[in-house]
């Protein structure tokens, strides 16, 4: 388990680092390396902290809480092995407040600088989640469906046990629709545009422009530790070979090895797939977040009338 | 072929004719394309006074009429256009922050040009305005308007923006993501350009010109040339004004495929962004190699102009293959052709009131080109005007990528028959009105629209007085208006559709 959050930690800027690379070689640019945002994190730690005058603690507490719950999450969530201490504790529910506790710590915060960008970006990010969550409790829950356990370890070990539950119509539907919410959660395109400077149209970012220094620092590291462990729960739950049942060194060792590919080339995908992808205009989103909503609710409905309970 | 500029009508009269005879020009079809005050000395045929000079102008057949009004020089006052003509008045706000000049019955009177730390009274292109004086007590408050209601606030943006760009302020009044209503206060870049070319010859004025607004060189050094040649007398030589037409194509070409790629960039298509780059990278390396000048500076020069090499057919087939590919691709983009649709509309009724000009009033169903009206050399058949209804985002990105397309046809017809050069032309009869203040108007078509410059030259040779209104003076009140009811977020998209020049607009 420990391992396991060392290799989120370690391997969410490098992750970002490799989509920034696929992105930019696809452009025809030469990128600045995989290394870049670790770069960018030894940077930021070194410079002085500065939180603007009038801010409380919600804007000092938010990028520790952020970190936290991630890695929290990150040691929950069946990755490397089923077999880990916190597997019982390992509960759906329990992972989706998490989540949703970083994304409110970090609204707060955009509140608390009572600027117009903290507040707008708040008010954004507040609009998407609230429409993304619901969709990743019912996904997941129609995956939990055949395993009648929300506990994850279960469903992945029973995915595991029973593959052909990953490819029935249930099983693609909510993989489809936790695609969908993911890109939202973690603020991609189509939903929101990481790469831009243009602070008007910012969802995630207008939100932390007031952070600097070692502050900043943690919210980016938040931010890619959340997409590396949102990447990492799709490829266990729609492609769980390799995930070790035990907690055998050597198993757990090949299962991180499994998941890093695995994460890499999703990770890739999804930055080859950005590409081609434009930003939706924001009045949009909630019409795609809608969709995938409809899709996890088919397949928690496909879930039962299938199954015949 | 001999090539007669336009006949420039001047008509002194009297203060309180003004309104009638605007009313007058302007029914009959003109347009107010520049209004520019000037000190006439104790030694003027006319004696000391302020003049106002205000030049309308239609086409085709090209016309340029003037009236002139003398008014005193100690207390300047003028009856105010603002009611017949919307950038008459905005003129006579730029004319009273600059010269102190009245304009009475001023239905907006708020200081335009006038920078909040301005001290007090000091009117920077009056005679004895003398040193830049240090910042001082402000000219009383000037509050933005605030919109009062459930829900509504504010979102103060700049004047330093996160990207490269200039500085201006926007205020947004919001409910919810809708913007109720957009002020821009720009203003932050006064350089006292015109003040500059005070004083200077005409060949030394040239520099300054072509460094108005960075990315309009040729059209603002062409507009100068041509106001300096009327003034001059010269005839400038067939080939000369072919390569100017030449060089005026080759910056619109640049600029529109820089503006093509970033309105795909502003949607988050950032490969097609990156496409444009590098479209425009080889077309700034091609004006290298014909200017020696990246952004084509150097090629425009008063009474002639030199080129160092000519584009190739192959070339320009090459580069105009890739910019149509840029733009199917946009088009055929479902995300991206939905984020231009109907963002920003501009209806056609509102660009004429404003007296909008290029690609912003041609997207909104307004065929105005300067080709067309003040041509300044015959284009022949090669020359298309695209008109657009639409007045949103997409309309003016397909006038864009039409025009481009009209360029790149322009710039194979010109330069077929030019070959590198340098080529003068001398004046008619030199010396023959030495000692009498000449006065000429120079009208281009720039990439963003008609530039419109007018030269006083004293006795001496000497610039006396140069006035430029470039295009974005015109169209900057164009964008709160087209902003109505569009959503914060797409404001960045609407603004880059209408690229107005900070620099060029506040001289």
């Amino acid at each position: 388990m420990a391992a396991q959050v060392a290799a989120v930690c370690a391997g969410a800027p490098l992750l970002t680092g490799m989509m920034r690379q696929v992105r930019a070689r696809l452009e025809g640019r030469a990128g600045a390396g995989v290394g870049q945002p670790w770069r960018d994190l030894r940077k930021l730690m070194r410079k002085e902290a500065v939180t603007p005058q009038g801010t409380g603690p919600a804007f000092r507490m938010a990028p520790l809480l952020l970190v936290a719950t991630t890695a929290v999450v990150a040691a929950l969530v069946p990755l490397a092995s089923t077999a880990t201490p916190a597997g019982g504790s390992s509960d759906l529910i329990l992972v989706v407040a998490l989540l949703a506790l970083g994304t409110v710590a970090l609204a707060l915060a955009g509140l608390d600088t009572g600027t117009a960008f903290g507040g707008m970006g708040a008010s954004r990010e507040m609009t998407v989640a609230a429409l993304v969550e619901p969709t990743i409790l019912l996904a997941v829950f129609a995956l939990s469906m055949p395993s009648g356990s929300t506990n994850l370890a279960a469903i992945v070990s029973g995915g595991l046990r029973d593959p052909d539950r990953l490819a029935s119509p249930a099983g693609l539907l909510a993989t489809a629709a936790l695609a969908v919410a993911v890109l939202a959660e973690t603020g991609r395109l189509p939903v929101d545009n990481p790469t831009t400077h243009l602070e008007l149209t910012m969802v995630h970012e207008a939100m932390v422009l007031e952070y600097a220094g070692p502050d900043l620092a943690l919210v980016e590291l938040g931010a890619q530790m959340r997409l590396a462990v949102l990447l990492g729960l799709l490829a266990s739950l729609a492609a769980p070979w390799g995930i070790a049942t035990t907690a055998r060194p050597a198993a757990v060792a090949l299962a991180l090895l499994l998941l890093a590919v695995k994460v890499a080339v999703l990770g890739a995908v999804l930055a080859a797939a950005e590409v081609f992808w434009a930003k939706l205009r924001l009045f949009r989103v909630p019409e795609l977040l809608a969709g995938s909503f409809l899709l996890a609710l088919l397949a928690v409905t496909a879930s039962y009338f299938l199954t015949g309970e | 072929m001999e090539h007669h500029p336009a006949l420039r009508t001047v008509t002194d009269i009297d203060v309180a004719e003004l309104p009638g005879r605007a009313v007058g020009l302007l029914r009959a079809g003109h347009r107010l394309a520049l209004v520019a005050a000037h000190h006439d000395a104790d030694g003027a045929p006319l004696g000391r006074a302020l003049r106002v000079v205000h030049l309308f102008v239609s086409g085709p057949p090209d016309t340029r009429t003037e009236l002139h009004v003398r008014l005193d020089a100690d207390g300047p006052e003028l009856p105010t256009l603002a009611h017949l003509s919307f950038p008459g008045g905005r003129f006579e706000r730029e004319m009273r922050d600059l010269y102190g000049v009245v304009p009475v019955g001023h239905p907006l009177p708020h200081r335009l040009v006038r920078h909040f730390h301005w001290p007090r009274g000091w009117y920077p292109m009056s005679r004895n305005a003398g040193d830049v004086p240090p910042f001082a007590e402000p000219e009383g408050p000037y509050p933005f308007l605030e919109v009062e209601g459930d829900g509504v606030y504010e979102i103060p943006v700049g004047p330093v923006h996160a990207g490269l760009i200039e500085p201006g302020h926007f205020r947004f009044s919001v409910v919810g993501e809708t913007i109720i209503k957009l002020k821009a206060r720009l203003w932050f870049t006064h350089k006292g350009v015109e003040k500059l070319f005070e004083g200077r010859t005409a060949e030394r004025g040239l520099p300054l010109a072509e460094r108005i607004s960075g990315d309009t060189a040729v059209g603002h050094a062409l507009a100068y040339c041509l106001a300096v040649e009327e003034a001059t007398g010269v005839q400038v030589p067939e080939e000369a004004r072919r390569a100017r037409a030449l060089l005026l194509e080759l910056e619109r070409l640049h600029n529109h495929v820089a503006d093509l790629g970033a309105l795909c960039t502003d949607v988050g298509h950032g490969i097609l962004g990156a496409h444009a780059q590098r479209i425009r990278e080889g077309l700034l390396r091609l004006n290298r190699e014909v200017t020696g000048h990246r952004l084509l500076r150097g090629g425009v020069v008063p009474g002639g102009a030199q080129l160092r090499a000519v584009p190739g057919r192959a070339r320009m087939r090459a580069l105009g293959d890739d910019i149509r590919s840029v733009v199917g691709l946009a088009l055929g983009h479902t995300t991206v052709r939905d984020r231009f649709t109907g963002t920003a509309g501009l209806p056609a009724a509102a660009a004429r009131d404003l007296g909008c000009l290029g690609y912003v009033a041609r997207a909104s169903g307004l065929a105005l080109d300067a080709r067309l009206a003040h041509p300044l050399y015959d284009y022949g058949p090669a020359l298309e005007v695209p008109v657009h209804t639409g007045g949103d985002v997409l309309a003016r990105f397909l006038v864009r990528a039409e025009e481009a397309d009209t360029s790149l046809a322009l710039v194979e017809h010109l330069a077929e028959g030019l070959d590198a050069g340098a080529w003068a032309g001398r004046p008619q009869a030199p010396g023959s009105r030495r000692g009498a203040v000449r006065a000429g108007v120079g009208i281009v078509e720039g990439w963003r629209g008609t530039i419109t410059t007018r030269v006083e030259i004293a006795g001496g040779g000497e610039l006396a007085r140069v006035k430029v209104a470039d295009p974005s003076f015109f169209n900057w009140p164009a964008l709160p208006v087209a902003l109505a009811d569009t959503i914060v977020p797409d404001f960045p998209l609407a603004n880059k559709s209408f690229n107005l020049s900070y620099a060029g607009n506040d001289l």
